[in-house]
């Protein structure tokens, strides 16, 4: 049996009442769009611990990650087996021009950053140029773009945290090169180096806020966190170790639980647009009575009509959840650029597709069910004797 | 509008709500998409209400902040002891008994994990001197007592205590290598200052060597008006590098950037949901007025004026709109009110603990949006009833 050639008449249904077919459209794309773009902004928010490194350790302070450790961790941890790369890295606290946007300066050491971080990609003779420039830092592309900063630029950075000896709080740092994200994740960031910090600063010398570690293997990575732990057991300054993933997870959490409240607000649109949905059809299907019993006389099956009155809810709420999942990729894509540096990840992840379309049968599905069951159950006889 | 209009209006209007009951289901439709968004725009807004009045009840007019100049928060601030003595021996600071009512204060954050996650947290670690309590008119004990001075005591705030896991009066916590023993617990009118752990300052200082440095100092003004005088004694001074603030306004700086997101999402998320129960209410309001054709047109040929039928048609979106505005408030009351959450307070990367708050306010914002958009579901069917022609209608059904 062909489906296809009950196409006409499905249209022909829902063609019957324009502007109700219209308005149940509406609603379920409304729905959709919402649904859109509240993932796209679960994604901004939280999309970064999946593109952490599934071989990164952050070894900080155990007490709190405001307090900084000894720089001989770095030798000492890169002295460990299994241990592939070690970098250390400070949080700067930087400020420019208006005092109250922080901006996302850390401190590095130029040499072992890159082993740690492969996928920041930069031109080769960027790369060299900072390696050789002490005075100089490495701007991610969105942070640039935020402030049309260029290659050749002196920045004076200002640091709510740090101080020099002679009182000042503003390290000049010309732009030696703009990165790159090789793996789609955040670039607004920038990193100088840790000589032209650490020399003139008033306080805390010869520290650095915490390690990041590139394990050999990443099976063995929860091995390699306990024995970096174990090192600096009972010493001054003992150290936590996590994996980079469950370090941004945590930090996420600490924002709230959003995947909760997302959860909340779809649950309350799906919920609406369900009734919604529901009453057209049943409404639709009412006004139908006497029309599906002259059907059922000239030998429809119950079967079919059931499967008809299902199609047509279907049909509506894929074609709106399709409308509104197009509608929020349009607002994404013509947003980001504006919201670039607030939620470098605004964008509809793949996932979403999937859901929607699952969303929108299921959607359509419970909908139509009711009005569906009662065609179904019709009597010819009494729907004939009702309709008049 | 003479009399007979208005009788006209009342008995056309009468009629039709007196039969709503036979569309019920529809009605009942619009309705609950109404108290769907009404629901979702109060808990979003409560929530964003909730981290506001936390801050809020924490600054007082006559009650002074200095930090160091360019700081905006405390944890990026530093003062040295002399500085703080400077500070608190400005003539414009009220003085008690034992001196000058100041306290210069540690802010640093600790781990602790949340409750709800597991994963650990900044919670803030404050360092007080004996003053503090002073300094915050509504603080009490509620569980326990004081800290000792000198030892490693902390006093845990209520709001921490349930949003964060080990806070437990009596009990030892091990942060780091120190055990410290939760001393009691202490409230402060539901302000942000619940959400901390208290400890000594000089304890504190030792533990994360800060020597004796402080990183803010909250001073008791003799009255609100003397805070420019303050900050410019202050200012005069050279060998003070600070800035001066009411703590309100500080505390408003600090909620400024969450209150704005919260608020703006939150709108943005009531925008559409609420397009789409306009387009709900639409349908319903069509389908009654189709439903209603013959009657209308009975009513039109009996002489019934256009302005009453598009009156009783709007009436009726109204009072569904009502219905919904207030199912909707009385959820959002019910399942968001009082909800204690912590939130990261991006200033200073340290939790914040709230309370959603469902404000009578809120709840009148909530209703009128949900008869907006009643009004704007009806009122074209509204108009489609009065100007359908009446031998049609008469014909039509």
């Amino acid at each position: 049996m062909s489906v296809l050639k009950y196409l006409p008449l499905l249209r022909a249904n829902l063609w019957r009442r324009r502007i109700r077919t219209v308005l149940t459209l509406a609603s379920v794309a409304t729905a959709f769009l919402l649904f859109g773009i509240l993932l796209a902004l679960r994604h901004a928010i939280t999309g970064g611990v999946e593109l952490t490194g599934a071989d990164r350790l952050i070894t900080m302070h155990k007490v709190s990650f405001i307090m900084s450790l000894p720089r001989s961790y770095l030798n000492r941890v890169a002295s460990l087996e299994g241990v592939r790369a070690v970098t250390g890295l400070i949080w700067f606290g930087g400020t420019y021009r208006d005092e109250r946007t922080t901006i996302v300066a850390q401190v590095a050491d130029a040499d072992t950053l890159f082993a740690v971080y492969p996928e920041l990609a930069l031109p080769a003779l960027q790369r060299r140029n900072w390696l050789q420039d002490t005075t100089g830092m490495i701007v991610g592309e969105a942070l640039a773009n935020a402030y049309h900063w260029k290659i050749g630029d002196v920045i004076p950075l200002h640091s709510n945290i740090y101080r020099k000896r002679d009182g000042s709080n503003v390290w000049d740092l010309r732009i030696d090169g703009i990165y790159r994200n090789s793996i789609g994740g955040d670039t607004n960031a920038l990193f100088f180096h840790y000589q032209y910090f650490n020399e003139p600063r008033a306080f805390d010398r010869d520290r650095i806020g915490w390690l990041v570690l590139r394990v050999s293997d990443p099976a063995h990575a929860v091995a390699v966190g306990r024995a970096v732990d174990a090192l600096f057991a009972n010493s001054a300054t003992e150290t936590k170790t996590s994996s980079e993933r469950a370090f941004a997870q945590g930090f996420i959490n600490q924002v709230g639980n959003i995947g909760a409240i997302i959860s909340i607000v779809v649950s309350a649109v799906f919920f609406t647009m369900l009734l919604v949905t529901a009453n057209t059809m049943s409404q639709s299907i009412r006004e139908r009575t006497a029309e599906l019993a002259v059907m059922k006389t000239l030998g429809f099956q119950g079967s079919q009509i059931l499967g008809l009155v299902l199609s047509e809810s279907l049909l509506i709420t894929l074609l709106g959840g399709g409308l509104g999942m197009l509608l929020a990729r349009s607002v994404t894509v013509v947003t980001r650029r504006a919201l670039q540096q607030y939620l470098p990840l605004f964008d509809i992840p793949a996932g979403a597709w999937l859901a929607a379309l699952v969303v929108a049968i299921a959607l359509g599905l419970l909908a139509g069910a009711l009005p569906a069951w009662a065609a179904w159950r019709l009597k010819i006889t009494d729907a004939l004797r009702q309709g008049g | 509008m003479n009399f007979n209009t208005l009788q006209q209006l009342g008995a056309i209007t009468a009629m039709n709500l007196r039969n709503i009951p036979s569309r019920l289901s529809s009605s009942l439709v619009a309705a609950i998409g109404v108290a769907g968004v009404v629901t979702i725009l109060i808990g979003v807004l409560s929530m964003a209400e909730g981290f506001r009045s936390v801050l809020q009840y924490a600054g007082h007019d006559d009650v002074a902040i200095v930090l160091r100049g360019g700081s905006n928060d405390e944890m990026s601030s530093g003062l040295s002891l002399q500085q703080t003595r400077l500070i608190a021996d400005a003539p414009q600071v009220a003085r008690g008994a034992d001196g000058p009512l100041a306290s210069p204060e540690l802010y640093v954050i600790i781990d602790v994990p949340m409750r709800v996650t597991g994963t650990s947290a900044n919670v803030p670690l404050r360092g007080v001197e004996a003053h503090a309590p002073q300094l915050r008119q509504d603080f009490r004990i509620i569980a326990g007592r004081m800290f000792k001075p000198g030892t490693f005591e902390v006093i845990v705030g209520q709001g921490a205590a349930r949003q964060f896991r080990g806070l437990t009066t009596g009990t030892t916590v091990r942060w780091g290598s120190t055990d410290w023993y939760v001393a009691g617990m202490f409230a402060d009118r539901g302000s942000v200052a619940q959400g901390e752990v208290w400890t000594d300052a000089t304890v504190l200082q030792n533990a994360y060597n800060r020597g004796s440095s402080f990183q803010s100092v909250r001073v008791q003004l003799r009255s609100a008006a003397a805070l420019s005088d303050f900050a410019r004694t202050l200012q005069a001074d050279p060998r003070l590098t600070v800035r001066a603030m009411s703590e309100r306004a500080f505390y408003q700086e600090q909620s400024r950037i969450i209150t704005a997101m919260i608020e703006s999402v939150g709108s943005v998320i009531a925008i559409l949901m609420g397009l789409g129960a306009v387009f709900a209410a639409l349908n319903t309001m069509y389908s009654t007025v189709a439903a209603r054709t013959r009657e209308i047109a009975t009513l039109r040929a009996l002489g019934f004026g256009a302005l009453p039928v598009v009156t009783s048609v709007l009436t009726e979106a109204m009072l569904l709109g009502l219905a919904g505005g207030l199912l909707g408030c009385l959820a959002a009351w019910l399942g968001f009110n009082g909800i204690e959450t912590s939130t990261m307070n991006w200033a200073s990367f340290s939790q914040i603990t709230f309370a959603f708050k469902v404000t009578p306010a809120l709840m009148a914002r909530g209703l009128s949006y949900g008869l907006l958009l009643a009004l704007l579901g009806g009122l074209l069917p509204a108009i489609r009833a009065a100007r359908q022609s009446v031998v049609a209608g008469l014909r039509a059904g």
